[in-house]
């Protein structure tokens, strides 16, 4: 397989490397005129190189499949996708702004409620979602933060427009990856660092630690700062070892953790009851504590929100930060900048039908075969119909889940993902992708130089799930000298 | 140190452990079964019976012949006490720890425990069985020697040492107690078979030339018995244990009071025990006691540093 770029053709599609067949775009071109040079063999050995390191370093996801827990190793495809540091610093920008309206809407929802007073989101939107938890009503957490760790989807579209698809501000995943896959790189082509200005992505795991720190409700010298995970049969639970690793911070389950008369959390060590500070808690809202939410969890620990909610913890993210990652609430989020920052959204939103609104439902049931249709509170591509891609019976299912509840279905158009050149089997050919940064928000935000991209490695498919066959690539931010 | 790594090593330790000699158990019983003459009074209910889990084998057995009995130790799911029980235990528990356990060690379990997953047929358990049981126990003590000679000597590392050590007492409790059941079994012609049981005993434990070496006698059934509780130089005797146990608590852990006081007390029992007295009578019940004490012994380990039931009472 030697590439050639006059035969690699994206169609009607965005190419992030290639414009036109033969014609790299700039930031791209001294890559893709170094991979042309390399002979196949050179190729392949590269690729498998990465696929050694990847099975060395034990780079798993976990997916379930027929009743047993398989460790699969992780899809990578070697040739990098590149963003120039001059487009990068205007997302970066539209990524602070858009995280920090959104915090300053969720201590909104929970505390005065002024966005529903002045009438900007119907106040049934929120009550009825299934992540507006009445059980954080009236808490301030630290510098009014609630989601401190989130990632946002991003696409772009067939003339280049990048839009944010969705923001998950529950228990984004997906950040070790983005590291794991930069060591790769690094191994294969090592070359190419010295000749390109990349940003570094490695320092993650340190702004994250600083973050949750700065959170810890005692102000000592070392507060306690541990990563709680669901465990093993989790499927990011590698990502959840890796962190606490990185960070020098233990990994505990619930079980591990007990809230005492005091309302202060402890963990059980063989030294006996310890203090801690800071919950880095991979474990979604309903799972965290069986004496308020799921009795029968035994995932989480009982009495967690008493301890949360009498300041004596920090969780991160917060409970109930959820209800602004809703896909309903979505659609409000270009007010809801707008609203608390008296600023138009630097990036734009994909454009959205509310299923609820009686014209726009109206609308998608009479072009289902055109549009994407999402649930409002789902995550993982999980309960989605891609129209284009759809037989008759799915549509007619989605028909009628959508009229009997308008509530929790939003649609939106096709959007033409842009491509990548994705090293398949023999060939290189256009693969579609998404990117998914990742931002740090406490008394200051901090956003990755990149982020995840994640690649759709099935021909013509539009889904970049790891747990629905999503591959991944490393992605460059490239200073190329411009201001 | 999480209370539940602590618990995973200690455990992850003691499965592998008990993998090795339940293999070891069922290599010498299935030797004995060949060697000894017809009418002694040996049969493989004998095994089940030592094994510690009588109740459970006939709940899901009818018969109690060479078949079952080997299929209830080496394979049998059901039977948590099992060969293949402990090496997927040990595997479980082991990935559940691997940020503490350097990363062979993880690879070397997988492995293992891979290896006896594609054994399971017929023919390992009749026809290849003294190949399969040398290949695990030889595994076995690659993992441990791996162990040993790559993790720090810390907090992590005891509870390793300590789950070993205590596993391999209550399994050589076992092992004398084969001796003592088929001995108690044989009646009159039990003077006949002493020399060759007891011997059998001491290789089971690959103890016989360090026995040699150590008693300079015949094997009679009371040096043995001497040597498998009392000797302290042989790492799978009792008393070479209960030391090795008993450092493991001196070595910086806190609360560790209750649980040597614990070790103390076998100590004891086992340097009090009147070993010429016991061979003739009261050895079975003597082991009984002997286990009894182990397993609480277990229970003040897993209540001072696993489950912290000590600071609810404290």
């Amino acid at each position: 397989m030697e590439i050639d770029w006059k035969n690699y053709d994206p169609g009607e599609f965005y190419d992030e490397m290639i414009s036109s067949p033969g014609n790299p775009r700039l930031a791209s071109k001294s890559v893709a005129g170094y991979l042309q040079r390399l002979s196949a063999k050179q190729i392949g050995r590269r690729q498998n190189a990465a696929d050694l390191s990847i099975a060395e370093m034990g780079v798993t996801f976990t997916v379930y499949s027929e009743g047993e827990n398989i460790d699969r190793t992780w899809p990578f495809d070697i040739i990098p996708r590149i963003i120039p540091q001059k487009e990068w610093s205007h997302i970066e920008k539209g990524l602070t702004q858009r995280m920090t309206a959104l915090n300053m809407f969720i201590h909104d929802l929970y505390n005065d409620q002024n966005i529903i007073k002045d009438g900007i989101v119907p106040r049934e939107l929120i009550e009825s979602s299934k992540s507006f938890l009445p059980q954080c009503i009236g808490v301030s957490p630290r510098y009014n933060v609630w989601a401190h760790i989130c990632g946002s989807d991003l696409v772009r579209d067939g003339d280049g427009t990048v839009y944010v698809l969705e923001d998950n501000l529950r228990v984004p995943s997906g950040v070790s990856y983005m590291i794991e896959n930069r060591t790769i790189t690094k191994r294969v082509f090592p070359e190419l660092f010295s000749k390109h200005r990349i940003q570094p992505v490695d320092d993650y795991p340190s702004h994250l630690f600083d973050m949750l720190a700065s959170l810890s409700p005692r102000t000592i010298d070392h507060p306690e700062i541990v990563v709680m995970t669901p465990g093993i049969y989790n499927s990011a639970y590698f990502e959840h070892s890796y962190l606490a690793q990185q960070m020098g911070t233990e990994l505990v389950e619930g079980g591990d953790l007990i809230v005492d008369d005091d309302d202060c959390v402890y963990m059980k060590t063989i030294d006996g009851l310890q203090r801690v500070d800071v919950i880095y808690r991979r474990v979604n809202d309903e799972f965290i504590d069986p004496e308020v939410f799921q009795e029968d969890s035994v995932l989480g620990v009982p009495g967690l929100m008493r301890a949360w909610r009498a300041g004596n913890v920090a969780l991160a993210n917060a409970p109930g930060a959820g209800v602004a990652d809703d896909k309903v609430v979505y659609t409000y989020v270009p007010d809801i900048i707008k609203y608390y920052l008296d600023e138009d959204p630097i990036i734009p939103n994909v454009p959205s039908y509310r299923c609820e609104d009686k014209e726009h439902r109206e609308y998608v049931l009479a072009n289902l075969e055109k549009l994407v249709v999402k649930p409002a509170n789902e995550s993982g591509g999980y309960g989605m119909l891609v129209g284009p891609h759809s037989t008759a019976a799915e549509r007619t299912k989605f028909a009628k889940l959508i009229k009997k509840s308008p509530r929790n279905y939003i649609a939106q158009p096709t959007l033409s993902l842009s491509t990548a050149p994705t090293i398949c089997g023999q060939h290189v050919e256009p693969r579609h992708l998404d990117l998914r940064p990742f931002i740090l928000q406490s008394d200051r935000t901090y956003v990755t130089a990149g982020g995840l991209t994640r690649v759709a490695l099935r021909k013509g498919s539009l889904v970049v799930n790891s747990s629905q066959g999503g591959g991944s690539k490393d992605t460059w931010i490239v200073d190329m000298g411009e201001k | 140190m999480l209370s539940r790594v602590a618990e995973r090593l200690y455990w992850t330790a003691r499965y592998l452990e008990r993998a090795e000699n339940t293999a070891r158990l069922v290599k010498v019983f299935s030797s004995l079964m060949l060697d000894l003459p017809n009418g002694v009074g040996i049969n493989w209910r004998q095994l089940v019976d030592i094994s510690g889990a009588p109740d459970l084998f006939d709940k899901n057995y009818r018969t109690c012949g060479e078949r079952n009995v080997i299929k209830f130790m080496l394979f049998d799911p059901d039977n948590p006490g099992s060969l293949f029980s402990s090496l997927s235990s040990a595997r479980e528990n082991v990935r559940t720890s691997r940020d503490l356990v350097p990363s062979e060690g993880w690879e070397h379990v997988n492995e293992l425990y891979l290896f006896a997953k594609k054994k399971v047929d017929r023919k390992t358990l009749i026809k290849d069985r003294y190949e399969f049981l040398s290949e695990i126990i030889m595994r076995c003590q690659q993992i441990t020697g791996l162990l040993a000679g790559t993790m720090s000597n810390g907090d992590a590392y005891q509870f390793v040492r300590m789950g070993r050590n205590l596993e391999r007492a209550d399994m050589t409790t076992r092992q004398i107690d084969v001796g003592s059941a088929i001995i108690i079994a044989a009646g009159v012609e039990q003077e006949r078979l002493e020399n060759r049981l007891w011997t059998y005993v001491l290789k089971s434990l690959s103890a016989h030339q360090m026995y040699r070496q150590s008693v300079r006698r015949r094997v009679s059934p009371d040096h043995v018995l001497t040597f498998l509780l009392q000797d302290m130089n042989f790492p799978r005797t009792i008393a070479h244990t209960l030391g090795e146990v008993l450092s493991c608590f001196e070595k910086g852990l806190s609360h560790n009071d209750e649980p040597m006081r614990a070790v103390w007390r076998l100590q004891r029992l086992i340097a009090d025990a009147n070993v010429a007295q016991l061979h003739n009578e009261g050895l079975h019940e003597f082991i009984e006691q002997l286990q009894t004490e182990l397993g609480s012994l277990h229970g003040l380990v897993a209540s001072t540093w696993f489950t912290l039931e000590r600071d609810k009472t404290a």
